[in-house]
């Protein structure tokens, strides 16, 4: 429990420095970003606010995309490293393999920041890792799917994640936290949708065909936006009303499930921000500026958007991210 | 032991195979120091019984006996156990590996508990000896000739059972000193007391090397009879069951008034495969072509056919100059062809019968003019008549044919498409004598019906008796073409033999 | 005649799937349970038909290809860009068929590109169909520009969602494609032609059989079944995702085209059972989503039942049934 809150003081503390951090100046600073590549429209959307955000503070943003490959990205850090950046962002395709790498960059003294995914490698390699908290991310859509039925039976389908993923598992631990202490909402049926649109929609079919035509069901729960657009493609085909007869309730923020929002079809969505690298240039510049050795893991805010939340202005700001 | 006096008995055995049964009540007995001879047309049920002599068939009905006690024979590794041993035609071993490994594979450790190389090149040494092998052990096996690797797989055979051997075809790939060698050790072998089951197409060998023989047909045991009783056509009309008159045949079909010509071909050839040749081929003649193995006559064969493409020369049919660069091309002026090796180029073993007789037609039809079912089975079944092809059923896997009967549908299958001029290369190889019988007969009546054809056979003797003329190759070249009064094989064979007496025509 | 006809049902393909289809009642008593609702039906049932028609639809066009001793990797890839294709258009403003048949061009053309590589260039077809597979979607990917691009269109809504007197509008796309196909194949001799290029190319060329042109259909044929099942994957979702669309679909197809009894050396080819190798297949995937395991088991139960049913379709099984000299061949009655 300590180091939880000790995560959520961090992020309070990332937060409420940022006005400062503005302040001081990373203007002129040349700082490489190794991504792991566009696998999906969340990732694209990192690389876009990062280099939005790099713009934003003058800072000359190398940029290098590694196509899944943790070699290109170790080529790239080296690469940084001998062009004498004064500061590196990676976003690690995998936790091991970076020992040799991190310690050459901690020789040449630049400091690194991990952005969303950790690594194995002693910490004091890195300066600060900025990730989300997945399993905060499912207790927060589960404590929004409590208070919303309030005393009221309610029988929840899942739709998990790649079966054993650690968004996967992760979200799945946080909702079931969230509604440990409520007898009457449970998990009535769990399957995986791999997290795409298709697999969501099939598993959400066998799911309304087993729960009465959809009458048992009260809720559904997404581990991600994508299988819960399918879901809802499936619960109009079977005749319901999703957000209103079915409770529809995900992860991640993608501009998709703010048409969905704004259509009355889906409730709420908790946001994995793609803004790693806004918080991560806050601390740096203030490492830069004085030494301030900032926390080992910053933890990015989990926020809910609900149709209280102007979706239709919520998608207009995303659309253009690469989502 | 209950003395029967042989070494190795099969009683009453019955193979049924789905509705075909391969073999029915035969009974076969193998004494020691005897060689034993195994004949019958192809399909006859030879193939079946040594399978089921070594354990790669089970019996459906009736039972095998060793030393005149019942034994279940497993698999030919167990019968290995039991002493009985199996060469077949190709040498099915490791040509890769040292002599000496070959000989011991799979059994060192049982015979030495480990692997000793120098022991087991010694010992090597020391049986090969005994078969008149003087060669290093631990030489590659593949480095040697086929017959020394028949040898080989015979020492092996025998070291490793040593009571049975097991011979099938062992000579089909051996020349005339090979095959003399080969029988000088097979007597060794009797005379030591082994049986020896012994599989040829080769009647001259039987009657060289057999003291008895067995002959079955149709699945059933005809006769089981010493060689010293039976003259080699009683052998025959055993085989067939019915006489059959060969063609003595040494000379050249009578000069008969040649058709016109169908088929010019000049300085026709492809580069690394055949020197450019002249071929003047008429309607209703048979060209024979004579040649060693590797002599430029398949590959002769194939650029007539545009199987590959001729990159020098013209070829002209019935006077107008044309090209043939694919077998399409050849198709469309009416060729057919029926490759040497039938199993690789000739036959699809999955499809039927009948799908193998129709499909060059079908081809020559194209895509879209399909024949229905009904068509294509009253095409098959009239060639499939007019050639004798012996098959249960029409719509049976051509594969399940004997190589004989594979290679009449072939033939049906060119026959079909009304062809104007046949390519037959080697058509009366490893088949039996009844269809190599019906295949000569059918040459013979598609000269006089009109056809050109090019045969290219081995067998002299049957290449003289239905040739009007014989072109030689040698060395990539056609060197001569005979023809006249006083051709006979050995005069073909001079041909083939001495460059400078094979005067080109 | 009856007779021969009830011994044709009875063929290990149906009897699986027969099979499958009962343990899934077993195991959720209304599986059979087909109601009529909003002008369609509705159950377990027509979900299985409707969500194996894309992979029925890869199998129609796989089992050619593997008949030819080929096969097609691609099929997946070609899905995710025939989708990009035909979303981006009708989000771009095209008309809806315009969109739809240059997705259809495009799946064509990418076969072709694999005839090519395997009938002229002679190289193996998994590796030539691997280069697509792997581009394929990198393609997809370059035309939405990364996203899920989503769409309201309703001619492609209705190809992948719609329905035709009350079934779904992608289980009739595939029965109708099986029928022609079938057709195609064995009333002309394409089909008797793939057979024999599939068992032996060189008997075959001797033959007169034009091997290359055979196989620039086959693999344009496949190509094109990947279109069309692309088309069906995003109308269904509203969205081409070039990320996920048809990801390892390729394996389901060439899995429904061996349990369907074509085997992977080439020869023998049914179309029909291919297609019903693809409704075993979903028919589990199905049953596994009804069933209620937890989804950490739908791996070893899927590969559970496919063992079971490859064994009972195994050279060994048949030796048990009844002989029967022909298993897979089809041809058109009189």
């Amino acid at each position: 429990m300590s180091i939880i809150t000790k995560l959520a003081l961090a992020a309070s503390l990332a937060t409420a420095l940022s006005g400062a951090a503005l302040a001081q100046d990373l203007t002129g600073k040349v700082i490489g970003f190794s991504q792991i590549g566009s696998e999906s429209g969340w990732r694209a959307a990192e690389t876009s606010v990062t280099k939005q955000q790099a713009e934003e503070r003058g800072i000359d943003l190398k940029f290098a995309d590694a196509q899944q490959k943790q070699e290109n990205q170790i080529k790239a850090l080296r690469g940084f490293i001998a062009q004498g950046v004064d500061a590196i962002l990676v976003a690690p395709v995998v936790a091991t393999g970076w020992d040799d790498v991190l310690k050459e960059a901690k020789e040449a003294e630049i400091p690194v920041i991990l952005l969303d995914r950790g690594v194995d490698a002693p910490e004091d390699l890195y300066l600060t890792s900025v990730a989300s908290d997945q399993v905060k991310e499912g207790r927060v859509a589960g404590d929004w799917l409590v208070q919303t039925v309030g005393d009221k039976d309610c029988n929840v389908v899942e739709l998990q994640g790649t079966v054993g993923s650690s968004p996967a598992i992760n979200r799945k631990q946080g909702f079931e936290e969230a509604i440990a202490g409520h007898a009457n909402v449970k998990i009535a049926q769990s399957q995986t949708g791999d997290f795409t649109r298709s697999k969501g929609k099939e598993v959400m079919e066998a799911f309304l065909k087993s729960s009465n035509g959809g009458a048992d069901i009260c809720a559904v729960y997404a581990h991600n936006d994508d299988m819960a657009v399918g879901a809802i493609q499936a619960i109009k085909d079977a005749g319901l009303k999703p957000g209103t007869d079915i409770l529809v309730v995900s992860i991640d923020a993608v501009p998709d499930i703010f048409t969905a929002i704004a259509a009355g079809e889906a409730n709420a969505t908790v946001e994995l921000t793609p803004n790693m690298a806004g918080p991560a240039f806050d601390v740096l510049a203030a490492y830069l500026a004085d030494g301030t050795e900032p926390e080992k893991f910053i933890i990015t805010e989990s926020k809910l958007y609900t149709a209280a939340d102007d979706p239709a202005g919520e998608y207009d700001r995303r659309k253009g991210l690469g989502y | 032991m209950t003395d029967t006096g042989y070494a190795l008995e099969a009683r009453g055995i019955v193979k049924i195979f789905g509705n075909h049964v391969a073999l029915d009540k035969v009974d076969f007995g193998l004494k020691p120091g005897e060689v034993h001879a195994l004949l019958g047309e192809n399909g006859a049920g030879k193939s079946t019984l040594i399978k089921i002599l070594t354990g790669a068939y089970q019996p459906t009905l009736g039972e095998v006996l060793v030393d005149g006690v019942p034994a279940t024979l497993n698999n030919p590794q167990h019968a290995q156990t039991y002493g009985i041993g199996t060469v077949y035609q190709e040498v099915n071993l490791l040509p890769n590996r040292s002599v000496a490994e070959n000989l011991y594979l799979g059994h060192q450790p049982t015979r030495f508990g480990f692997v000793d190389r120098r022991k087991m090149e010694r010992d090597s040494k020391i049986v090969l000896a005994r078969y008149g092998l003087n060669i290093d052990p631990s030489s590659e096996l593949g480095a040697h000739s086929v017959a020394v690797q028949q040898i080989v797989a015979i020492a092996r055979a025998v070291e490793l059972s040593g009571k049975v051997l097991i011979l099938d075809e062992p000579t089909a790939s051996l020349d005339r000193n090979e095959v003399e060698r080969l029988f000088e050790i097979i007597v060794d072998l009797k005379k030591s007391g082994l049986a020896v089951v012994f599989i040829t197409h080769f009647l001259d060998q039987v009657f060289a090397i057999a003291d008895r023989v067995t002959i079955l047909r149709n699945g059933k045991l005809i006769d089981t009879k010493s060689l010293d009783t039976l003259t080699r056509t009683d052998v025959v009309r055993l085989m067939l069951g019915k006489d059959i008159a060969f063609s003595g045949a040494t000379k050249l079909e009578e000069n008969r008034p040649l058709g016109e010509v169908l088929l010019d071909f000049k300085n026709y050839g492809r580069k690394r495969s055949v020197h450019p040749f002249n071929l003047t081929i008429h309607k209703g003649e048979v060209v024979g072509v004579a040649g060693l193995l590797g002599s430029g006559r398949t590959e002769m064969a194939r650029i007539m056919f545009g199987a590959d493409a001729a990159d020098e020369g013209t070829v002209s049919v019935s006077g107008t100059q044309t090209s043939i660069s694919r077998p399409t091309d050849a198709i469309a002026h009416g060729f057919g062809f029926c490759p040497e090796d039938r199993k690789a180029e000739g036959i699809f073993g999955d499809l039927s019968v009948r799908e193998n007789i129709v499909i060059a037609l079908q081809g020559k039809l194209g895509w879209f003019s399909a024949l229905n079912r009904d068509e294509q089975m009253e095409i098959a079944g009239r060639f499939g008549e007019a050639m004798d092809i012996r098959a249960a059923s029409l719509d049976m896997p051509v594969k399940l044919l004997s190589g004989g009967n594979q290679q009449k549908v072939i033939l049906s299958r060119w026959l079909a498409t009304d062809p104007a001029f046949l390519i037959l290369d080697e058509p009366t190889r490893g088949i039996d004598v009844g269809a190599h019988a019906e295949i000569v007969r059918t040459i013979n009546r598609l000269r006089d019906e009109g056809l050109a054809l090019v045969v290219i056979s081995s067998e002299l003797d049957e290449v003289v008796a239905y040739s009007s003329r014989i072109v030689v190759m040698r060395d990539r070249e056609l060197v001569a073409e005979l023809n006249g009064e006083n051709i006979n094989p050995g005069v073909i064979v001079q041909a083939i033999a001495n460059h400078r007496d094979g005067a080109p025509a | 005649m009856i007779r021969r006809s009830l011994l044709k049902l009875a063929n290990p393909q149906l009897l699986a799937l027969i099979g499958v289809l009962l343990i899934n009642w077993l195991l959720f008593p209304n599986f059979f349970r087909v109601t009529w609702q909003d002008g369609r039906f509705f159950g377990s049932l027509i979900d299985v038909i409707n969500r194996g028609a894309p992979v029925a639809i890869l199998a129609v066009g796989m089992v050619g290809v593997i008949a030819t001793k080929g096969v097609d990797l691609s099929v997946g890839a070609v899905m995710a860009v025939a989708g990009a294709v035909a979303a981006t258009m009708v989000v771009a403003g095209y008309p809806a068929p315009i969109a739809v048949v240059a997705a259809l061009a495009v799946g064509l053309l990418c076969g072709l590109w694999n005839g090519i590589l395997v009938a002229v260039l002679d190289i193996q077809p998994i590796i030539a169909t691997l280069v697509l597979m792997v581009a394929g979607r990198g393609i997809a990917q370059l035309i939405t520009e990364g996203f899920i691009v989503t769409f309201n269109d309703p001619l492609l809504i209705y190809i992948g969602t719609g329905s035709f007197f009350g079934f779904p509008m992608a289980a009739v796309i595939a029965l109708v494609l099986m029928v022609v196909v079938t057709l195609i194949v064995r009333r002309t001799a394409i089909g008797l032609f793939i057979e024999a290029v599939g068992v032996n190319r060189a008997a075959a060329s001797l033959a007169g059989i034009r091997s290359r042109m055979l196989l620039l259909l086959v693999y344009s044929l496949s190509g094109f079944c990947a279109a069309i099942a692309g088309i069906i994957v995003a109308g269904d979702i509203r969205g081409a995702d070039a990320n996920n669309a048809g990801l390892w679909l390729e394996l389901d197809a060439i899995l429904a085209v061996v349990i369907g009894g074509t085997s992977l050396l080439g020869g023998r080819f049914s179309v029909p059972l291919a297609v019903i190798g693809a409704l075993i297949i979903q028919a589990m995937n199905t049953g596994i989503l009804v069933s209620g395991f937890p989804p950490e088991f739908n791996l070893i139960v899927k590969a559970g039942l496919i063992f079971i049913v490859l064994v009972i379709q195994s050279p060994l099984a048949s030796r048990l049934a009844p002989p029967r000299l022909q298993p897979a061949a089809k041809v058109p009655a009189k």
